[in-house]
């Protein structure tokens, strides 16, 4: 009753895809934040995947870097996020433009 | 020996170093640095001098300057009968002429500056007449002709003077392009720049036709730098330049540079009669046109300046007929009694006030006893009056030239030396004896400093006395003495005249010229103005200036102009216009993608990555 890889990956794809939708289309910035960790949980997905599919460990070991890193991502960006809030009074990231040539 | 001679160059340098980098503090100082750094290598010089004359000779490579594939240029030195004359007329007479400035740059603002441009000239000088190839003797060309300009512009807060600066320059460029283009073909055809290489090689690979060109391109250079017709045109307007400049670098040393050359490359001129030819043809020319401009200028120093383009003409026709040896006899002699002139001018114009039109002197002789009679040497000796130094020289060359078959030439000759009399006397008359023409300026007329007429009398002694070294005529002390390396001419004695003959002609066309001067003198004709249409001719100086200007100046500045509309505004400021406008352009584009929105940057990153996924995916 073994699930076919091609569904995993594919469920892989698609919240993958529906992160980077959300980066790109949302203009919150918190909700922007939460479409990243969707496009990091997307790639431990698939790569817990192709460890079990490949007989290897060190895929899984790569998923506790990426949960790491995106642990302490969050606590950088949230920080950011803050900041900003108190310097704009707005979390609209179409309305920051600090970034200008 | 190797080290003396590198002495005898590094002094002047080292002179020019400290004067011209430390000058503004040592003032007074700066004055006898300079004359000490030369008197030492003209010490040094006679020591040489002595040496070549017991037989020695030196030929060597310092270090190898260039060297590409089988080509070799060395930094080298050649001593031998040749440069060993240059060496010491150059710096005994620098020596004097340094003195002399003492006195005349005085209160000069520009003491040690002038010093440091003096030293620097030496320099300069000792290097091309000392070097052992063409490369370096033209740094040295290249040097001379640097100062020259320098020297001339040296009061450049006066427009004349930086104006006949750059005429020198710019005229002596022209002469230098030939001398490269000569040089180039050496190395094309010979591979060598090194004389001895040259003058080996050049019999056996060289046709008469390339010998021809390379000997005549080399000429070119020589009469920038010597003043020879069409090129010497720049040396009347160098005398814009304090006198003593005029005195040792366009009357002794630097003009002679080109007879030097032509001397040394005789081998080139032996192997191509034809430039022999021109070479002669071009200096009686010269000679005879510049001593005609001379008759009726009024100006003390232009006399003189036409007078040095004259007698570099005679060396021209000394060395054109083959006689070598003549030609540097004369450059040896000219430079002690041109020299003399010189200074002896630049002491009138100090007792007069800088004032420089002969119309307004006469008498001075009562008043400026050592000047006076030292000029009346100079002015003898150039006339060719036995025995004084000019006599000697002139003689044997005029004496070479008949003997070469050239009797043409040699009658122009005889013609100019009654013409060289005439002006030199004139000048003489008009500006020591007779009556004052200008009250004012003769009541405060006086003798110069010892240290201005000390080198005058030095000078005067050597003007009377420096012949001697060239008697009997063909035989003396200085035919044997430069017989190796100037290659004495051997012309049969083709009957005709008898050489006792030849020498009373010249001696009468000497006497012939004063008397006439000295018959205008009674008459108060001198200096008179004359509406004669041959004498306008000559006081507009054949109008060469003026054709030059009409057929060289003005084309080029209209071309040049033609060409600032055209070319510069249109495709040049095009393209640097167009250049500037592209990157603004393209500038304008990018920063379109700078929003400064981070979403958008997020966009452009997806499409970015999805593009490079898909290029990547392809292959």
């Amino acid at each position: 009753m073994a699930v076919p890889v091609t569904y995993y990956l594919i469920l892989s794809a698609m919240l993958f895809a529906i992160g980077v939708t959300g980066v790109l289309i949302r203009r919150n910035a918190i909700v922007i934040f939460m479409c990243i960790e969707l496009m990091l949980n997307a790639v431990n997905l698939l790569f817990v995947t192709m460890a079990r599919y490949m007989g290897s460990g060190s895929g899984q070991v790569f998923v506790f870097f990426v949960m790491a890193v995106s642990a302490a991502e969050v606590a950088v960006g949230l920080a950011i996020i803050i900041a900003l809030y108190r310097n704009r009074q707005t979390l609209d990231v179409g309305e920051v433009n600090l970034l200008k040539w | 020996m190797l080290t003396v001679v590198i002495l005898i160059i590094l002094f002047p340098l080292a002179g020019a170093a400290v004067n011209g980098l430390f000058g503004h503090r040592l003032r007074e100082a700066s004055g006898y640095i300079g004359a000490a750094a030369v008197g030492l290598s003209c010490v040094l010089s006679l020591r040489v001098l002595l040496w070549v004359a017991g037989g020695g000779e030196l030929n060597e490579n310092v270090y190898t300057w260039i060297a590409a594939g089988s080509f070799k240029a060395a930094v080298g030195f050649q001593v031998d009968a040749l440069s060993t004359i240059m060496i010491v007329t150059v710096t005994a007479i620098s020596f004097l002429i340094h003195i002399y400035s003492f006195g005349y740059m005085r209160n000069d603002p520009g003491f040690a500056r002038f010093f440091a441009y003096l030293n620097l000239f030496v320099f300069s000088m000792l290097v091309l007449v000392l070097a052992n190839n063409y490369l370096l003797m033209f740094v040295g060309w290249e040097g001379v002709g640097l100062c020259s300009y320098l020297l001339i512009g040296f009061w450049y807060e006066r427009k004349s003077a930086s104006d006949a600066g750059k005429k020198a320059f710019i005229v002596n460029r022209i002469g230098d392009f030939g001398f490269l283009l000569g040089i180039f073909l050496m190395v094309s055809y010979l591979g060598t720049v090194q004389y001895t290489e040259v003058f080996a090689k050049a019999p056996l690979l060289l046709s008469t036709g390339v010998a021809t060109a390379i000997a005549l391109l080399l000429f070119v250079g020589a009469c920038g730098k010597s003043a020879q017709f069409p090129l010497y045109v720049w040396l009347p307007d160098a005398m814009e330049g304090p006198t003593p400049v005029s005195s040792l670098i366009h009357a002794a040393t630097m003009v002679t540079a080109g007879v030097y050359m032509v001397a040394r490359s005789n081998v080139l001129y032996t192997l191509s009669p034809a430039a022999g030819t021109v070479v002669a043809w071009v200096g009686i020319a010269t000679a005879l046109l510049a001593a005609t401009i001379a008759l009726v200028n009024t100006d003390i120093k232009r006399v003189l300046a036409y007078s040095t383009v004259s007698q570099l003409g005679y060396m021209f026709v000394g060395v054109g007929v083959g006689a070598y040896t003549a030609g540097i006899f004369h450059l040896f002699t000219h430079a002690f009694f041109k020299g003399l002139m010189f200074l002896a001018a630049g002491s009138v114009m100090h007792a007069m006030q800088d004032e420089l039109d002969m119309r307004k002197m006469g008498g001075l002789l009562g008043k400026m006893r050592v000047t006076g009679v030292t000029f009346w040497v100079g002015a003898l000796a150039i006339a060719g009056i036995p025995p004084l130094a000019g006599f000697w020289s002139k003689d044997e060359i005029l004496v070479s030239a008949y003997r070469s078959g050239n009797v043409a030439i040699w009658a122009l000759g005889v013609a100019g030396a009654v013409l060289t009399a005439f002006y030199m006397f004139r000048l003489i008359f008009m500006t020591f004896h007779g009556q004052p023409r200008d009250r004012h300026l003769y009541e405060h007329a006086h003798e110069s400093p010892y240290n201005m007429t000390a080198p005058l009398v030095s000078l005067a002694l050597g003007s009377a006395l420096v012949g001697f070294v060239g008697v009997p005529p063909g035989h003396g002390w200085i035919d044997a003495f430069l017989s190796d390396t100037a290659g004495a001419a051997h012309h049969p004695a083709s009957g005709g005249l008898s050489g006792g003959m030849l020498v009373g002609i010249s001696i009468l066309a000497g006497l012939l010229g004063i008397g006439f001067a000295y018959r205008m003198h009674r008459a108060g004709r001198l200096g008179a103005a004359s509406s004669n249409a041959l004498h306008g001719l000559l006081v507009r100086k054949w109008y060469v200036d003026e054709i030059y200007h009409a057929v060289v100046v003005r084309p080029i500045h209209r071309l040049s102009q033609a060409l600032a509309r055209v070319l510069d505004a249109m495709v040049v400021d095009g393209i640097v216009n167009g250049l500037g406008l592209l990157v603004k352009g393209s500038g304008w584009v990018v920063t379109r993608f700078q929003s400064g929105n981070a979403p958008t940057y997020a966009l452009w990153m997806v499409i970015g990555v999805v593009a490079v996924l898909y290029y990547v995916s392809g292959n």
